[in-house]
């Protein structure tokens, strides 16, 4: 048996295993990486932008290789109500420090790149076999069970993503709630590289993000989201779960209201969808976060809960990469001494710690209950929608503009305005 | 604005494979109406259905291992949820 134990086992070759796999064999470690996909990132989708910086640590310039859709260099944020939108623009030319940008990708052919940078480093990737369980002795993991078989390892590093199944069985990650998690819905909507830079003013190489408060999430806590790739657009929205009970709409119906609405029409007339899917967002913050490490195991990206709810983003995809990273670190300190006790793999827990991923955490630690207002998705953009309305319709005689302002203030009511603002800046 | 959707047509462009006869979700004999309607509202591929009869319908071809109904009713109305078996399931080719 001891000839076929690995020095390690990664469970998911998404972003946060396939970054654990690569450092790990780089540093000579036998490493093996199990994905129940066909193909890593076969199982995989996210909104579409991964900003670069953790990424960029490990592979300098990596967007010069790996099959990146646009770098984004044009934001919207929209408020938006049933038929009207509001729109904040902002442009900048492409960051000059590469570690500064952020792209527009696709998982499929992103997380097959990572991962055949982890093979090129010598570890072993097994796709089309889902892992069921994992071999526990006297409390510490020593391997997995997938396809009847039994593998062993010194250590597992469970990054098997938001429904962690395997860190659940081992009673390390708590089930997640409906409380902690939103639905999120795309489709990738085909359209021609020159279409694309005229309706959202790009050229060459350059994308737009563009973000959409209000109606998408039918007035509850979510958003509609925009990504421009190389030819297409990836549309879609957030939709936080614990609301569901009290929605009429049911999230695929909200997509399609909202690629209906005005605003949104236009950018995407003519495109054909080519792909649907949809997957859970973990957005509970620090509140969800599980217990990262044990005897033989670590625990890495949505599988851990690191994944943030920034209100103008989603971000999961560079907290994925940073913690795989970390998480290998951690593996390769522990083979060095040769003791993979929970004490040991616990410097894990510490560059965690010590590193963006949880100083973020913990910076946006009570922006989810601050998000979780339905003012803002409701009153806060019909008012600012409200207000544009006024001040752009002539029809005679003017009023005075603090007569058409006040109107719609008082509709959201002065101290929910207060009260809201300050709640925010306290929040972030 | 208010074009019904339709997640048939949809979920027509994605590429399944499914696992014939091996259901990877499963519905207890008589889910309590309120909890299936919650999954009528959050399954994005729309799968958990109702007639004009009233009788609820569920069909795991089609199911994007979104998670949401696990988390959402994973012990009051599922009897089962898992992964597909290997190399089953659903596969992007974009994500
Ligand atoms: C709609 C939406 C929009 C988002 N927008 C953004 C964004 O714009 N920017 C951003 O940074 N983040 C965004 N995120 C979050 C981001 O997508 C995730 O945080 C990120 O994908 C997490 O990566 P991961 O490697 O931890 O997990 P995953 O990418 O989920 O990978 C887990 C892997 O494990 C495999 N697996 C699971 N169980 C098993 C098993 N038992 N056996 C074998 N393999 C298994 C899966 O097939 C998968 O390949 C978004 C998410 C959603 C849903
Ligand atoms: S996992 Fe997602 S797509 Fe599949 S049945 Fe459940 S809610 Fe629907």
């Amino acid at each position: 048996m001891s000839e076929d134990k690995f020095d390690a086992i990664v469970v998911g070759a998404g972003l946060a295993g396939c970054t654990a796999a690569y450092l790990l064999a780089q540093a000579g470690l036998e490493t093996l990486v199990i994905e129940r996909g066909n193909f890593p990132g076969a199982k995989n989708m996210t909104g579409g932008r991964l900003y670069a910086h953790s990424l960029e640590k490990i592979f300098p310039n990596f967007a010069e290789e790996a099959p990146v859709e646009r770098c984004i260099v044009h934001e919207k944020i929209s408020f938006i109500d049933e038929t009207r939108s509001t729109t904040l623009d902002y442009a900048s030319p492409e960051a000059g420090d590469p570690a500064n940008r952020s792209y527009s990708v696709m998982r499929s052919s992103f997380d097959q790149w990572l991962a055949e940078k982890a093979e090129d480093a010598g570890a072993s990737i097994v796709p089309g076999i889902r892992v069921d369980d994992l071999i526990v002795r006297d409390g510490k993991v020593c391997g997995v069970i997938a396809a009847g078989e039994e593998m062993e390892a010194d250590v597992v590093i469970l990054a098997d993503g938001v429904n962690s199944i395997l860190g659940e069985k081992l009673g390390l990650v708590p089930k997640v709630s409906p409380h902690h998690c939103a639905v999120g819905v795309k489709e990738i909507i085909q359209l021609s590289e020159q279409q694309i830079n005229d309706r959202f003013g790009c050229s060459g190489n350059g994308g737009a993000a563009w973000l959409f408060a209000g109606m998408p999430s039918a007035g509850y806590m979510g958003g509609g989201f925009l990504y421009t790739n190389k030819e297409s657009v990836s549309l879609g929205l957030v939709f936080g779960l614990h609301n569901v009970a009290e929605v009429r709409k049911s999230v695929p119906q909200m997509l399609e209201d909202f690629k209906n609405h005005p605003t949104v029409k236009p950018l995407i007339e003519g495109g054909s969808s080519v792909e649907y899917s949809g997957h859970v967002v973990p957005e509970g913050g620090l509140a969800m976060l599980p217990k990262m490490v044990a005897d033989g195991v670590l625990i890495a990206g949505d599988a851990a809960g690191l994944c943030l709810n920034v209100g103008y983003t989603v971000r999961g995809m560079d907290l994925a990469i940073a913690s795989g990273e970390a998480a290998a670190n951690a593996v390769i300190a522990a083979k060095e001494k040769g003791d993979f006790s929970e004490g040991s793999l616990s410097s894990y827990k510490s560059a965690l710690e010590n590193s963006f991923v949880m100083k973020d955490m913990e910076l946006y630690r009570n922006l989810p209950g601050f998000l979780d207002n339905t003012r803002m998705y409701n009153e806060y953009p019909e008012m600012v929608t409200g207000i544009m309305n006024d001040l752009f319709t002539i029809n005679g005689a003017s009023a005075p503009l603090r007569k058409k302002v006040m109107p719609h203030l008082k509709k959201v009511g002065f101290m929910n305005l207060i009260k809201d603002g300050f709640k925010g800046v306290k929040s972030i | 604005m208010s074009d019904a959707v339709n997640v048939d047509v949809k979920l027509g462009v994605n590429k399944f494979f499914v696992d014939e006869g091996n259901p990877h979700i499963e519905l207890v004999e008589n889910p309590d109406p309120k909890e299936f309607a919650k999954l009528e509202a959050a399954c994005p591929a729309g799968l958990y259905k109702k007639d004009e009869s009233g009788n609820i319908h569920f069909d795991y071809a089609g199911c994007l291992e979104c998670g949401t109904c696990r988390i959402l009713c994973g012990n009051t109305i599922l009897r089962k949820w898992e992964y597909p078996n290997g190399t089953f399931g659903v596969e992007y080719r974009y994500g």
